[in-house]
């Protein structure tokens, strides 16, 4: 009785599964079939032979994963950028955030909001290009400010210890302000009595921000983290490839550059396809273990 | 907030004023300086970096760069890519994200799931681009489109959207007799069109920026969209990047800065033109993404 019944739900919605198919197939071709060619980082892949007719080779590819020296470089390269996108990147929208809600002038605040939205829609060519352009030593806007100003001329491009700094301006500066949103809206669902009840109680400004926005907005902020932690590994192909260059090297290949090269230029398909299956589940583990961890703390979590 | 009066009050507001000044001042200025800087003289941007106003307007840098096959045909690559793209991704999308929006649909949840864990997992880019040469793709435009047709995000943004629409209007068009396919394109589609509008804008900005997939799967010089293009000009030819391959006759000696900046703004205007129309939808949109999931 009951399979009749599952059988009837769905000829019922027949139309409904023609719609969903186009949508399916893509991601089985695209996001799935994929998932499975990770099996090529246990064999020898040679293109013309294909998955099925390249030989298996076990864990021969891991195994050189960790003896590799520029593994540990750009397992090192990663967690750091990483962790300066914590440090350095993830608190910036919840103060802009804050302090847009402190402002009064709706006219100056929607000012505000329009201009520092603007960078999150140019590609990553775009934003390193303009800072090429301003950063260049001959004429570049950055050098000739410090030229004369009295000091000396820095070359930003082509050192190491200039890349990091770079990076992470360039990432504040493009995705701060469209970090923003997220929080103006959970700020904007507090209920105001709090404000006035804080305010007999004779808060000032700083008080109410400590006592009533910030763990009014904790939930999101740590959904946020969550999700930041299981981008851990995502530190943006574009932005880094854009940047690196034969000097700066040692500091900005990251996983997903090194996949690049090694996989793409030099044809080394196996061993960087398992170098990708690495990071994507040393991500995945730990998205879920932040996920667990959050929950642990009693907060709801992404899933 | 009630105005607070008191003089802590006051310096904070003034305080917050000038912060948020200066952050906006420091967002724009890079773009200000950049087209200021392709509309000057060369010698003008020799002799004084900080132009914000030229002195004299001067358009050489665009004419040459208008009269360079190249960014023309770059430019009309990313026209067609934006176009063909956006409708490409927006006719599956939105199939997609109604037929998962239907509360009586057997495997919903399944599907949902199957959407969703692409989200915190993937094969990455060397699988991803077996798949695609072993599809024969490589080299066509179709490599820029459909390996990035549907974005995981987008779909559920337009799910949740199409959901929150009253059941009761879909329910009185059935009985009166109207189809699935009706439903869709007459009542649901026409009701969304804050979404629809949304989502295709942030679907035609990826075309227009689009880059990792040309890279990956493009070979001939002639279908470079405009990033690659712009990418040629602006960092290869500081010399700076690690290969060199396949820089275009165009430029020989290294362009001059105005020249440089005059690549940029074309390639950042068309974003900045629909930026006006975007943002008026974007906040309810974008929320609806991240806080919902």
């Amino acid at each position: 009785m009951k399979k009749h019944d599952l059988r009837r739900r769905i000829m019922k919605n027949k139309a409904i599964y023609l719609m969903i198919l186009p949508g399916l197939l893509y991601f089985v071709l695209f996001k799935y079939f994929p998932m499975w060619g990770l099996v090529i980082s246990f064999q020898e892949y040679r293109p013309y032979d294909g998955i099925l007719g390249s030989d298996w080779v076990g864990f021969k590819h891991y195994q050189r994963l960790f003896t590799e020296p520029m593994f540990w470089t750009i397992f090192r390269n990663t967690i750091i950028l990483f962790l300066m996108n914590l440090i350095f990147f993830f608190p910036v929208p919840i103060i802009l955030a804050i302090l847009l809600n402190e402002v009064r002038l709706q006219a100056f605040k929607r000012f505000v909001q329009t201009i520092v939205y603007i960078p999150h829609f140019m590609s990553w060519v775009i934003i390193v290009s303009i800072s090429f352009v301003m950063v260049t030593m001959d004429g570049g806007m950055i050098n000739e400010g410090l030229d004369a100003m009295g000091m000396q001329k820095i070359n930003f491009l082509l050192s190491d210890e200039w890349f990091r700094p770079m990076y992470i301006v360039q990432v504040i500066w493009r995705e701060a302000g469209w970090g923003t949103i997220v929080y103006l809206a959970a700020i904007a669902a507090i209920d105001p009595q709090l404000y006035e009840a804080s305010r007999m109680d004779g808060a000032n400004r700083f008080r109410q921000i400590w006592h009533i926005t910030l763990p009014s907005i904790r939930s999101v902020i740590v959904i946020l983290l969550i999700l930041k932690i299981g981008d851990v590994l995502e530190l943006g192909f574009e932005h880094v490839y854009l940047l690196l260059n034969a000097m700066n090297r040692n500091v900005a290949e990251i996983f997903d550059t090194y996949v690049y090269t090694a996989g793409l230029k030099q044809g080394q398909f196996s061993y960087s396809t398992a170098v990708g299956f690495f990071k994507s589940f040393v991500g995945l583990v730990l998205v879920m273990s932040a996920n667990w961890l959050a929950k642990k703390f009693g907060e709801e979590g992404v899933y | 907030m009630v105005h607070d009066k008191t003089i802590g009050g006051r310096l904070f507001d003034g305080a917050v004023y000038v912060i948020l000044f200066l952050v906006a001042l420091v967002t724009i200025l890079p773009f200000l300086h950049i087209i200021a800087g392709s509309l000057t003289t060369v010698d003008e941007l020799a002799q004084k970096r900080f132009v914000l106003f030229p002195t004299k307007i001067s358009w050489d840098a665009y004419t040459y760069i208008f009269s360079t096959n190249t960014i023309f045909r770059s430019m009309l690559v990313s026209i067609g890519v934006t176009g063909f793209g956006t409708l490409f991704s927006m006719i599956l999308t939105s199939l997609m994200a109604y037929g998962l929006s239907r509360r009586d649909l057997v495997g919903r949840k399944q599907l949902m799931f199957m959407i969703v864990f692409t989200m915190l997992f993937s094969g990455g880019m060397i699988p991803t681009f077996i798949v695609v040469k072993s599809l024969g793709m490589i080299d066509s435009y179709a490599a820029l489109i459909v390996p990035t047709a549907i974005n995981a995000f987008n779909l559920i943004i337009l799910r949740s959207f199409f959901q929150n629409l009253p059941d009761g209007l879909e329910e009185s068009a059935k009985i009166d007799g109207c189809t699935d396919w009706g439903i869709l394109f007459r009542i649901v589609i026409p009701l969304s069109m804050p979404a629809i509008a949304t989502i295709s804008l942030f679907y035609a900005v990826t075309y227009w920026n689009t880059y990792l997939p040309a890279i990956l799967y493009i070979d001939s010089a002639e279908k470079w969209p405009i990033q690659v293009l712009l990418r040629q000009i602006v960092i290869l030819a500081s010399g700076l990047t690690a290969d060199s391959s396949g820089f275009s006759g165009d430029f020989v000696t290294p362009p001059d800065q105005t020249i440089k900046m005059a690549v940029i703004v074309v390639a950042t205007v068309p974003v900045l033109l629909v930026y006006p129309f975007l943002q008026k939808y974007f906040d309810k949109g974008a929320l609806l993404g991240s806080v919902k999931g």
